[in-house]
């Protein structure tokens, strides 16, 4: 071996990158490398969506008929439950910020790795040890509380291993905490020369408000759960009324966790767009500041809003009527982000790569998402669409039409740049247009349902409900396919893919200038930054203000 | 099987009360607002997609990097937009929880999984709720367990079932006829069975179902509370002529003073407090000896012993 390596040219072994400078099981479970972690991360996810999906399966077969005629309705309560708790807890609260933010954080800020590499292992570790607790919880005993673990039922009447799963998502808790707390340290201390808080890429400003939220919010939800673990073990009353507790206390303290929550989901979705808009406009984002900033208020005001979950639920009504108006105020920072991306693309020079049919499909979505949270902010509308399939649909246009969509557009836009090989273009588009379509179809009708007045989690249903179920599952069957495909071609690119160079899109940002995929190290030298983000102009080119 | 599953498609449930119409209302506002915005932007993405497509590989656009008036517009419209959206529910919302003066109050006790339902007169029912038209009734709505959530969509309203307190809500029903009842807050295994419904009835026809006469007793609250009354000694302490407790006469919807120095109006809610929770608020110029009733009195009995006291020193 030794003389066959050293009698070769050295000019003709290729420079190692992150995936080959050490082989073997230990080299990943032990790494240090951010890209690794990130890796790391995309088959952790992926793993617990194909088991969310699974469940999401049963579901809609479920209730294409009105009778509980698949399951029990036992059963059919752990299986909603069994979703909603690995979908939120295990796949949309880390998707965005601990899979891409891990890989490109420190290639976007050109610097060698984050702040504290040991402490993101760990945080990878915990989000497993987390999520195997809960899947544990879900596949042995079961647990039907529902993802939000409303008490009294979730401390005092429901049987099942409510506890495994609430000591899971404790665990999980620290992962996201102790990732946001990276991210923040990185982002302040380990930018490149040059590159000042205005001229980074409006995805790192999108991961600095998610990490704010992610380290001040998630230790409410960790004390929460300890609360309802004390109430259900040692009948300490806290929130059960007959013990002298109060279950609004639950849904206060629940939601002041798991409203910031969806801003965690889609700010770094937010982030994302900018980058991709941009690219495949060719052009400088519209109103950058304005776009940085309104990821702040965003962030700062989902915090202030959790109140509007809970208009009937016997908050005061005078309490209800300022959740109400700040819940409005956010359509403001979310319309600005949005005109502000349309306005990016007018006068560009569009392509419709598939990063950018996903990024389309995004604004479609959480236009829709978006607007429908409106009807919910509105009290007196609230009282009525509040626990029925409308909420159901917007939440769903909100958290996977918007962030997995997102979520989507990063994996399709930077994949290249990850293992230095293009997946086929073309099936991807297919796939892109396959989950717009059947997105639409599965929760669109949702919406009219809700209206009708079908509540949520209802095993059986009155007949006059079954069209739109009847929709609902044929759209679930369309988008279950259009996500398998990436799960095809994505694996055959890494072996058959079309290799590319560093900067297969033309795109601007420091992790264009390394190799794809990038070295160990990142950069062979520490970058040094001359020019404001997205400066797609040529260098002399009139700038208009 | 086809023409069975369409002859049901429609967009709007039953208008049976003049408040459907209204949320109906602003309804329709916040559809035509998203139609508008869901045709506009995708519209205006196609366009962009078409207009500028990339023509060469080379092509570099000029560059845009904001526009104050733009900005503004859009953050100003939107802003104007969503404020007038905050009023119109915040009124429709207040006006949920506003019964009339003139309302008839009917409890409803929600438990693992099924709905108990009394009529002022009396008349006790599960899982159907039996009502005059054009009658304002007010529901006094609590939990004798988890959460439930009682939804009535022909009227657009719902309200939690919260154990431990009570919460209302009223409608005023325009049509008659028989409509949902659902559970909207999931209380468990059977959520999806805790449904029934609402009869709306003439109140000719309501008065002759009052008068059916198909379980025992049907003793009024207010009877059955003044029984309670004396079988739990309350008036022992509660007698109105100097006794341990506060006298209890004209006491509802009167503004009750504390040893604390806060106060609250007595309503029902309050009179619940004292009698399961006494210690919580102790009235200004007694001592705090009045002990919990908290497990010997059901949430009926509570609501009897609440609507006989709410009779007392009234004439």
């Amino acid at each position: 071996m030794e003389t066959t390596s050293s009698s070769l040219p050295l000019a003709d072994k290729p420079k190692p990158n992150y995936l080959t400078a050490s082989y073997g099981i230990k080299s990943w479970l032990l790494t240090l490398d951010h890209k690794r972690i990130g890796i790391l991360y995309i088959i952790t996810l992926t793993t617990f969506f194909m088991m969310g999906g699974v469940y999401a399966a049963l579901i809609r077969l479920e209730l294409l008929t009105p009778a509980g005629d698949l399951l029990s309705s036992e059963a059919y309560n752990r299986t909603f439950t069994g979703h909603g708790v690995l979908m939120v807890f295990f796949v949309l609260v880390p998707l965005i910020p601990a899979t891409m933010g891990n890989f490109l954080l420190p290639l976007m800020i050109g610097a060698r790795d984050v702040a504290f590499p040991r402490l993101n292992l760990l945080s990878w570790y915990l989000l497993v040890i987390g999520g195997l607790t809960a899947a544990s919880a879900l596949l042995t005993g079961g647990v039907d509380t529902g993802w939000t673990f409303y008490a009294p039922l979730s401390s005092r009447y429901a049987n099942g291993a409510v506890l495994v799963a609430i000591v899971g998502a404790f665990i999980a808790g620290f992962s996201s905490i102790l990732t946001g707390l990276n991210f923040v340290i990185t982002i302040h201390k380990m930018r490149a020369p040059g590159l000042t808080w205005f001229r980074l890429p409006l995805m790192v400003w999108a991961i600095y408000a998610t990490s704010l939220i992610q380290v001040l919010a998630t230790p409410v939800v960790a004390i929460t759960l300890t609360l309802l673990a004390l109430e259900r073990l040692f009948g300490v009353g806290i929130f059960d009324p007959a013990l002298g507790g109060d279950p609004i206390l639950f849904e206060h303290m629940f939601w002041f966790y798991s409203h910031p929550v969806v801003y965690i989901m889609i700010l770094p979705a937010f982030g994302v767009m900018s980058e991709v808009i941009s690219c495949f406009s060719k052009k400088a984002i519209f109103g950058y500041r304005i776009i940085a900033y309104s990821s702040l208020a965003i962030a700062a005001l989902g915090f202030i809003v959790w109140g509007h979950h809970m208009f009937v639920s016997g908050q005061s009504a005078y309490l209800g009527l300022v959740f109400s108006l700040l819940t409005m105020l956010i359509a403001v920072p979310t319309a600005i982000k949005i005109f502000g991306w349309l306005a990016t693309m007018w006068g560009g020079s569009v392509e419709l790569a598939t990063p950018m049919l996903y990024a389309m499909g995004f604004i479609g979505l959480f236009t829709i998402g978006g607007l429908t949270g409106l009807f919910l902010a509105a009290m007196g509308l609230d009282v009525h669409v509040h626990d029925t399939y409308f909420i159901v649909a917007h939440f769903h246009y909100v958290m996977v039409g918007s962030a997995i969509m997102g979520y989507m557009s990063a994996l399709h836009f930077w994949w290249p740049k990850m293992f230095g090989r293009m997946y086929p273009k073309t099936l991807a588009k297919v796939a892109a247009v396959l989950v717009f379509v059947g997105f639409n179809l599965t929760f669109f009708p949702q919406f009219v349902v809700g209206y009708l007045g079908m509540p949520r989690r209802y095993h059986f249903y009155p007949p006059e409900f079954q069209i739109y179920n009847v929709f609902s599952t044929a759209g679930a069957m369309v988008l279950g396919i259009a996500y398998l495909l990436p799960l095809l071609y994505f694996p055959y690119s890494l072996f058959k893919g079309e290799k590319v160079g560093a900067n297969p899109w033309g795109a601007k940002g420091l992790e264009w200038e390394t190799a794809s995929p990038p070295p160990t190290e990142n950069f062979e030298f520490t970058p040094v930054v001359t020019e404001e983000a997205y400066a797609y102009a040529k260098e002399g080119e009139p700038v208009v203000h | 099987m086809w023409e069975t599953l369409f002859r049901d498609f429609s967009f709007l449930p039953e208008q049976a009360s003049e408040h459907a119409g209204q949320v109906d209302l602003l309804y329709f506002f916040c559809v035509a607002l998203t139609a508008v915005f869901t045709v506009l932007i995708p519209a205006v993405m196609v366009f962009v997609a078409i207009k500028f497509k990339r023509k060469s590989d080379d092509e570099v656009p000029k560059p845009v990097h904001g526009s104050l008036p733009l900005e503004i517009a859009w953050s100003v419209i939107p802003f104007v937009v969503t404020m007038v959206l905050f009023g119109w529910g915040a009124v429709l919302f207040f006006n949920y929880s506003s019964p009339p003066p003139n309302s008839l109050d009917v409890h409803v006790v929600g438990k693992q999984w099924m709905w108990k339902i009394q009529h002022p007169e009396g008349k006790r029912e599960i899982n159907q709720l039996h009502v005059p038209v054009n009658q304002p009734i007010r529901l006094i709505i609590t939990s004798e367990d988890v959460l439930h959530s009682f939804y009535l969509p022909v009227f657009r309203i719902k309200r939690d079932a919260v154990p431990g307190r009570y919460q209302t809500m009223w409608f005023e029903a325009t049509k008659t006829g028989e409509f949902h009842l659902f559970c909207a807050e999931y209380c468990g295994t059977e959520h999806s069975l805790m449904i029934g419904s609402v009869i709306v009835m003439s109140p000719e026809e309501y008065d002759q179902w009052l008068q059916t006469d198909d379980q025992d007793g049907s003793e009024t609250p207010v009877a059955a509370g003044e029984r309670l009354f004396s079988e739990l000694r309350c008036n022992s302490c509660h007698n109105g002529a100097g006794g341990n407790g506060p006298s209890l006469d004209s006491l509802y919807r009167t503004r009750v003073a504390f040893t604390d120095g806060t106060n609250a109006i007595a309503d029902e809610s309050y009179i619940r407090e004292s009698i399961v929770d006494p210690r919580r608020h102790t009235v200004a110029g007694f001592g705090p000896m009045m002990p919990t009733f908290q497990g010997q009195v059901s949430e009926e009995q509570v609501f009897e012993l609440i609507s006989y006291i709410k009779t007392l020193g009234v004439e």
